[in-house]
């Protein structure tokens, strides 16, 4: 339930550039999915909303309001891998999530305050299909159940922002599929902002409002790090939105395609 | 033909193998031992076993005449009371510095470099500064352990801390975990198991050390006694009490496998076995 607005976002480590001249305006509740070739920097860019990197210039805004400089509970993330806690059950992993929050000198809750939060936290597990597995530890979970989980987990806190790293890449298609239907109700029930990162195109498509891809646009063989990514495709894939058109894209990109087909000729 | 690395021994098997090399040095012990009586029977060198056995029947049941405790356990009790204090205290140590040094960046920048460089002091060098420093008491000995042990348990707890995947402790703020809720719930637990396991490795410093100050300067102890009886070449003395101290050990460190491994079955499930 809440807009990104990226403005002017520039990405560099030393000298080599990541990210440059990012735009983007996220609206409030969309499906975001970002696609793009290995090492465009989609990855930086959802470490930044998580608030793990910093822009190096630019700025974010949630809101309307700079981007907090840290993770937050209301930005809830699923990693590819080690996102749930291996030391706890299924439902020690998504309590945890409510226990972190209210108990500031223990870290744990007790009494009334504990049997509230287990059973919403049971109602959560329930509700990714994973209550028969209430009390095994995620190594004896399959991948997708320890996605499953990690998801339950991010929802519990009831996150203004989801941001998914290639949270279904290690999946097999069938499991895939399992999880896609999994998602979309929920992501259409809680109304949050999504930030999903992928490599596969499909799902991209299938679960994003919106697609958008990274890739550089210029290259610099003598020096790789020399030119960043941008944003190359921009999809609308909302019905109220104007018919997606291939290459539709802010014109401070120039025209690299016409670069391009020109040096083809 | 497989591979030797291919080759496993059954349950049966693995246990008559873990038997033989005992049987066999057992059976090299009584042999000498037997060979040299023959030659000299006064030879002390190799006592029989059966010898060893009476020696230890009168330490363990008898009392001692001018401190009327039973030797042996006089000994064990206050050796283990000395190990237990150093072992608890530099487990404590490591523990507290450990996760500091490896979750807080501004402590691993101030406390890196210093623990690198301490680790690095041999224990038995600073021995005589802790003689003048503590007294020839009970104080000085348990503080060499503390020191001889504490670094390395230091270093592993930080490393353990470390490793764990970055992705942990941005999940646990997501989750609203403040810095201490995210050591207390997601660092601590982690990193239990592969502390029992460093407090296992370091048991057998920790012995050494105890042993070395005892040695050097004590009224008890296993250590003490060893070192006394040397005078007398008491082989009937000096090896039990070396087969006792290396029991000891055995069980603890036996000990602290078996409570790793019930308390924290997660940490183990992808071991290879």
């Amino acid at each position: 339930m809440s807009a990104i607005t990226v403005e002017n976002v520039w990405v560099e480590y030393g000298d080599q550039i990541v990210l440059e001249n990012l735009n983007l305006e996220v609206a409030s509740g969309a499906f975001l999915a970002i696609v793009g070739p290995s090492g465009c920097g989609k990855s930086t860019f959802l470490r930044m909303v998580l608030g793990q990197e910093r822009p190096t210039r630019g700025r974010m805004l949630i809101d309307g309001e700079p981007l907090p400089d840290e993770p937050g509970p209301d930005r809830g993330v699923v990693f590819q891998r080690y996102s749930v806690f291996p030391h706890l059950t299924v439902l020690g992993n998504v309590l945890l999530a409510y226990e972190l929050g209210r108990s500031r000198v223990f870290g744990r809750l007790f009494g009334a305050a504990r049997r509230e939060a287990r059973d919403k936290a049971e109602a959560l597990i329930a509700r990714v299909g994973l209550s028969a597995h209430r009390d095994k530890h995620p190594s004896a979970l399959s991948g997708g159940m320890q996605q499953r989980l990690a998801i339950a987990q991010a929802l519990a806190k009831n996150p203004k922002v989801l941001l998914l790293d290639e949270p279904f890449g290690a999946l097999d298609p069938g499991t895939r599929a399992q999880m896609h239907a999994l998602i979309k109700p929920l992501w259409a029930k809680l109304g949050m902002t999504v930030v999903m990162v992928t490599h596969d195109l499909k799902e991209a498509f299938s679960l994003g409002t919106r697609v958008i891809a990274f890739d550089k646009v210029r290259h610099d063989p003598q020096a790789p790090g020399r030119y960043g990514a941008r944003v190359t495709y921009d999809l609308d894939l909302t019905r109220e939105g104007p018919v997606p058109v291939l290459g539709a894209v802010k014109p401070d990109i120039g025209a690299p395609w016409s670069v391009r087909v020109v040096a083809a000729g | 033909m497989r591979r030797a690395m291919n080759v496993r021994p059954g349950a049966g098997a693995r246990l008559l193998l873990a038997l033989l090399p005992f049987a066999l040095l057992a059976a090299v012990y009584v042999l000498g031992s037997a060979e040299r009586r023959a030659a000299n029977p006064n030879d002390k060198l190799l006592p029989p076993i059966s010898e060893m056995a009476a020696t230890v029947g009168r330490l363990a049941t008898e009392q001692d005449r001018r401190t009327g405790e039973i030797t042996m356990v006089a000994d064990t009790a206050s050796s283990l009371r000395r190990l237990a204090i150093g072992l608890g205290c530099a487990t404590l140590i490591g523990l507290t510095l450990g996760v500091a040094i490896g979750a807080l960046p501004v402590v691993t920048a101030a406390g890196g470099p210093l623990v690198a460089v301490i680790s690095m002091i041999p224990p038995m060098a600073v021995l005589p500064i802790l003689f003048i420093v503590f007294g020839l008491g009970e104080l000085s000995k348990v503080v060499l352990i503390i020191v001889g042990v504490a670094p390395p348990i230091v270093r592993d707890v930080t490393l353990a801390v470390q490793a764990i995947p970055s992705e942990q402790l941005v999940k646990a703020q997501t989750l609203g975990a403040s810095s201490w809720t995210a050591v207390l719930r997601v660092v601590l637990p982690q990193i239990t198991p592969r502390l029992i396991e460093t407090v296992r490795l370091q048991l057998g410093p920790a012995f050494l050390f105890l042993i070395a100050a005892e040695a050097i300067a004590s009224d008890s102890g296993l250590g003490y006694r060893i070192f006394l009886v040397r005078r007398y070449l008491a082989m009937d003395v000096i090896l039990p009490y070396v087969a006792w101290i290396t029991l000891i050990a055995f069980v603890m460190d036996f000990g602290l496998a078996r409570l790793a491994r019930s308390a924290f079955p997660w940490a183990y499930a992808e071991e290879r076995r």
